[in-house]
Parts: structure tokens; sequence; C-alpha cells
């Protein structure tokens, strides 16, 4: 018999029970809450009479509605401060082991502040009423979005209803250049098997470059699995995992410590598992990335040219090509070093992490933004982060350069709370969708590391952080 | 959960590859805390010439005529054909919400994301994949022929044309009697509470720290 993948492997752990068909009920280990995708739900427990069955699996915050500066005026739009308020106050009758509420000193993005206090631990399913969900997959835990139905079900029976995903291995081996980071790893393994390839699967992301990568640049690869249509990413932990996560407020202590770090061990592919498809990068061949159109699979590296749509021979394609080229208001064959930008954001759940402000940091040291540059936003992922980039003088680097510090949030990588796009408007950033208006109505997104959108901002257009 | 058993329904197609959900409903209208009232913003940006904002009334607001919701012969539409990856990006149920609250019952595809895939499922909306080839021809048919309409039967699990001609469609067994009885799936799963609680005491025994 072949051996197991580690996806068969965290599946198989947390099986209820098996239908005939397949469809089985899986035991939910953590539950992260956020207050977009929980009101209805919370809702439908209580037309029902129904209790949450484990509100020790709970872990919620409010981040997407919340706002990145004036936390003095409280949040100013009343439907915003409404939701929010309703997240309060579920939390309030039906309980969680962690809560922060609004400008709580540790509050931040839901996808960051799990790792953070070591609610999210290798072998754990993991879920929440958001896509990027699959961010928890960097501890080899099996962690991905629902929707609202099923943070109910989950709320109702500690359980979701769900059928076996095929498993595909992402492979990159070698060493990544300088300048070339995990969101640039993401982004190629994205323009490579499209925003579909990974539909039906969860990809486990394996290879030297990727047990090379930090924790922090697993989360960030694991966030953009749902970018390729994956909805799990998983890498498997190993001692990395185990010392980001000793010491973590809610990581196992003492003789359980041991006992867990053992199991954890075991939590790896077998050499003879199969997996239903297998892609292969050679990380050396990866360069700095940018997105140029209106989906995450239209991506370049740095040094390409947008395309041109009288080259692509596939009708559909062409017009998919023509239809980004004027939203995104480019002409075809343009250097993507010629593009301007007018506004640059660097956060959100992909590239808000303490790595990744020192990386903009690092570049942003010393120099100006663009004049032509109109607003730089930096928004750390969470409170902690926050401090420790305070602690580090990070702030004062991204000011003295002309940037904003902001307050925790998701921001403008979805624009519900005043942080926005202007139509027509575009904007460098680290966020991980590029979609017609995700971030403002008539908003021009590019997709970038931390690194390539801190230089964009000094340079005032797109830049090969190589030779920067 | 509205059942759904069949239909005899106008289709109409929307004719571009990897529609998202923040272009099926734009996160302005996330903000909402109730399940219903989508309809009138569903594709705000593609359908409307302003900006729309949550609560606003829709009747008197500029239309992009050219967009295929606002055009008089697909009115009343209960399918919507589509085309590779629909559904894709966030996992937003407001999605499908807007989309039942809309009037559409039935989604035709190549493919869908897994997980507004899912979401139609809990909402009374079918999700039918269909070969290229055959969308290819749901969507030439459309084109050629005004009050163009497809019927579709879920106990057989048939698409049946004007001209009488049927692809069959797949389907789990578990989902289709949910949709069929329109069954509250939560009410089935706590049938199965004394075995979730066993798991539990097991898996709490194995591995203590998961219940901190």
């Amino acid at each position: 018999m072949a051996g197991k993948t580690l996806y068969d492997k965290l599946w198989e752990s947390h099986v209820v029970r098996e239908e005939a068909d397949g469809t089985c009920l899986l035991y939910i280990d953590r539950h992260l809450m956020h207050e977009v995708t929980s009101p209805q739900a919370f809702e439908g427990l209580r037309l029902a009479g129904r209790k949450a069955w484990r509100k020790d699996s709970i872990v919620a915050n409010p981040d997407h509605n919340t706002p990145t500066n004036h936390w003095d005026r409280g949040i100013e739009d009343p439907i915003s401060r409404l939701q929010v308020e309703t997240l309060d106050a579920n939390i309030k009758d039906f309980g969680a082991l962690v809560y922060f509420p609004f400008k709580h000193a540790n509050q931040g993005i839901i996808h960051v502040i799990g790792p953070e206090n070591g609610t999210t631990l290798p072998g754990m399913t993991v879920v929440c009423g958001d896509s990027h969900t699959s961010t928890h997959g960097a501890f080899g835990a099996l962690a991905h979005g629902i929707g609202t139905s099923e943070v109910e079900h989950v709320l109702a029976t500690q359980t979701l209803v769900a059928k076996r995903s095929r498993r595909m291995l992402v492979k990159v081996e070698g060493s990544l250049s300088a300048g070339v980071t995990a969101k640039d790893v993401a982004l190629a393994i994205i323009g490579k098997i499209g925003t579909a390839g990974g539909t039906g699967f969860a990809i486990e992301f394996g290879g030297s470059a990727i047990r090379g990568l930090s924790i922090e640049g697993r989360m960030t690869l694991c966030n953009m699995a749902i970018e390729a249509g994956a909805r799990a990413g998983i890498v498997a932990p190993d001692e990395k995992t185990f010392e980001y996560l000793k010491g973590k407020q809610f990581a196992p202590k003492g003789a359980d410590w041991d006992k867990a770090v053992a199991y954890w061990k075991t939590l790896q592919s077998d050499a003879d598992a199969k997996f239903d498809a297998v892609v292969e990068l050679d990380a050396a061949q990866i360069e700095p990335q940018v997105t140029w159109g209106t989906s995450p699979e239209q991506v370049l590296a740095v040094g390409g040219r947008v395309p041109n749509p009288a080259k692509e021979a596939d009708a559909q394609k062409r017009a998919g090509i023509e239809r980004a080229l004027q939203y995104m208001g480019l002409k075809a064959d343009t250097p993507i070093t010629e593009i301007n930008v007018d506004k640059v954001f660097i956060g959100s759940c992909t590239n808000s992490r303490i790595e990744d402000l020192r990386a903009a940091a690092k570049v942003a040291k010393g120099r100006k933004k663009a004049a032509s540059v109109r607003q730089v936003l930096v928004v750390p992922g969470s409170g902690i982060v926050k401090r420790q980039a305070e602690a580090e003088g990070l702030d004062q680097v991204f000011i003295d350069a002309g940037f904003e510090w902001r307050e925790p949030g998701c921001s403008m990588c979805l624009a519900m709370n005043a942080d926005r796009l202007a139509a027509g408007e575009r904007c460098a950033s680290t966020s991980n969708r590029n979609f017609e208006g995700r971030q403002g109505a008539g908003g021009r997104t590019h997709l970038v590391s931390p690194e390539m959108a801190a230089a964009a901002a000094i340079a005032g257009h797109f830049v090969d952080i190589r030779s920067f | 959960m509205k059942p759904f058993t069949s239909l005899d329904g106008l289709v109409c197609p929307l004719d571009r590859a990897n529609v998202d959900t923040d272009a099926i409903i734009p996160k302005q209208f996330l903000k909402s805390i109730k399940r219903s009232g989508f309809g009138p913003y569903l594709f705000d940006e593609w359908r409307y010439a302003d900006v729309g904002e949550p609560g606003m009334d829709c009747t008197n607001r500029p239309l992009k005529k050219d967009f295929v919701l606002n055009q008089k012969r697909y009115q009343g539409a209960q399918v919507l054909l589509a085309r590779d990856n629909f559904g894709c990006g966030s996992s937003r149920e407001h999605a499908p919400w807007a989309i039942e609250d809309y009037g559409f019952r039935v989604i035709i595809a190549p493919s869908f994301a897994d997980i507004f895939f899912g979401n139609c499922y809990k909402n009374g909306i079918l999700p039918i994949v269909a070969s290229a080839e055959i969308v290819d021809q749901l969507f030439r048919e459309c084109a050629a022929q005004k009050d163009y309409k497809l019927r579709v039967d879920l106990e057989t699990q048939t698409v049946r044309n004007p001209a009488g001609e049927w692809f069959s469609f797949d389907i789990t067994p578990h989902r289709k009697h949910c949709l069929l009885n329109g069954l509250d799936e939560i009410g089935l799963t706590l049938q199965h509470a004394d075995e979730i609680k066993a798991f539990e005491a097991k898996h709490k025994a194995a591995q203590p720290w998961l219940f901190a």
C-alpha cells in the first residue's frame, strides 16, 4: 500500500463519520472569526435556539471594518460600527477562547493574531469564514475558508460536512535569489498553474526552497494557495515551526510540549505517498513578480512587458487580456518598469508581519517616496507586530520616507474601511487580489512583495529590486 | 432553505471567465448583518454607472445598458450561464445570497471555485458543471434564440434545451437529498451528536493541548 500524504493524515485524524458517497463529518479544532462573515451565523443559531458547541475553539476579532487611523474617533461609518458591535455582542453571548475587540492592544488581522498567540498549531483543523484561512497551513494544519452557513454549522456542531480534496504537490527546489521572496514564489506558482489550477485540490508545498522559507514566508505562500484555486495550502512542520511556537501563550507546555512535538514530527507526507498532481519549479528561475491584470494569474517577472492581445490565438483569452488592459489603463507591450504608481499599500494577511515590515523598511531607509506618489500606507498585521516594529524603529524609517504608519487591520486589501483607491488610481500592493474594484471602485492593483512595493514608492514606478 | 426540484428557466449568459465574488457582490455590501436584500446589488459595478452604497434605492440608478442583466430579453432569468472558474476569490456567502435574491436558482459553467460551489448548495442554488463543449453550445443557442429556456430537473439530474436535447450532471447523493428536500444540514448533523462527542473525547485524550 502506498504511503499517505500529509493532507490525508490531517484529514483522516479528524473524520467523525463517513457516508457511502465519501461525504464526511470533519471535526474542527479551531474556529477563527471576524465581523463580516459571522453575524448571520450567530443569528441562525439564535433563531434555532442553539448554543456554540465548543466556545473554547473560537478565536475572534474585528479586522475588515476597523479604521487604521484616528482611533480616538471610533468607527465613524455607522454601518461598519454596527457590524463590529454585533461581533462584540455575539461573542459576549456565545463565548470565545480569545477575543480582541476593536482597539485592544493585540487586535489585528485574524490570520496574523492566531499564529502569534499559538492558537494555530500543527495537526489542527482550522476554519474561518474567510478564504485566506489557508494561511494557517504554514504550520502543518489543515486550514481553509468556509461560507457563513458553514460558520453556523461549525458553531452548532464543531464539524463540517466535507469531501476529501485531491492532493497536489508543488515542489520548489533550489535557492531563491536575493530580492526574491515567498510572495514572488506564490505569484510565480499562480502564473504557472493559473487561478483555477488548484481547484479541487489541497496543495502541499515542498522542496528545499520551501523548507528554506521562514515561518512568516510560509504563511505568505499558504495564504495565496486560494489564489491558485486551492482552498488549503500546507507546509509540513519542522524545527523552524516548533521553534516559532515554543513558549507561545496557547502552545502546549511541559510534558505536553514533548508529546506534541513527537506527534507533529509524524506530520509529513510519506516518501512513497502518491499525489494526484505534481508541479515543479526551479527556485533559481523565479524573479520578482508584478501582476499586470485583474486576476492574480496575470503576472510577469519585473523585467517583462505587458502582453499584447494580438499575439494570443485563443479568442476567449484574447478577450480576457483586452478587458484587463482596458480596466488597468495599460497599453500592450509596456515594460513593467515603466508603469507609474499613485499609491502604495504595505499590509494585509499576506504581507503585514514583522519580517515584511523589516524588508520594506530596509528598502525605504534613508530614502523618500517619489513626489508623484500620493500616499504610501504601511499597515501592521496586529498590535504585537506594530509594537515590535516600533521597538525596532521601523515606524520612524517609514515616517522619514514619507510613508504613513497606521493602526493594524485589513485596510486597503479590500477597502471595507476608509482606506481605498479612487477610480483610476494605480497601486503597488502587497495584498493578494487584483480583482476589479477590489481596493476601491475603479482602482487598479498590482500585486508585489513588500520590498518591491517599497521600491515602487521611492521610484514612483516599478523597479527591479535586485538592482535597486 | 428553499428546496430545489426542477424549473423551466430563462437563461442569462455571462460570457467571461474567472468571475470573482468581489464582482458578484462588492465589499461595501458585506457590511450588512442580514442574509437578505443583496439582489439589487448583484454585479453592482458592472451593472450600474454610479458607485453603489449599502441601503441605496436602486430603482433610479443609472444603468450600464450593455451589461446582460440590464438587457430586456434577460429579465426574469433563473438560469445563469457562465464560464470557467466562476465564483473565485473571497469566501463571502453574500455572493450566492445576492444571486439567489436576484432570482437565479441554477448556474451552469464548465468549472466553479470550490468555496463558492459549496456555498451554493447551502442556499437552494444548483451549480451545474457541464463540459466546455456543452457550455459553448448553450452560449450559441442563447445568443441565437430569444426567450431561450432550459429545463433543469434535479431528480433525474438532467438539463434539456428547447430542441429536446439533454445532458446529465453529477451531484453527490448527500447534496441532492438536502437540496430536493430543502433540509437544514445542522439538524441532520446533530442526529450524530453522540458520535461527535465520542470522537471529541478520544481526540482530547490523544491531544489535550488542542483543548487549552
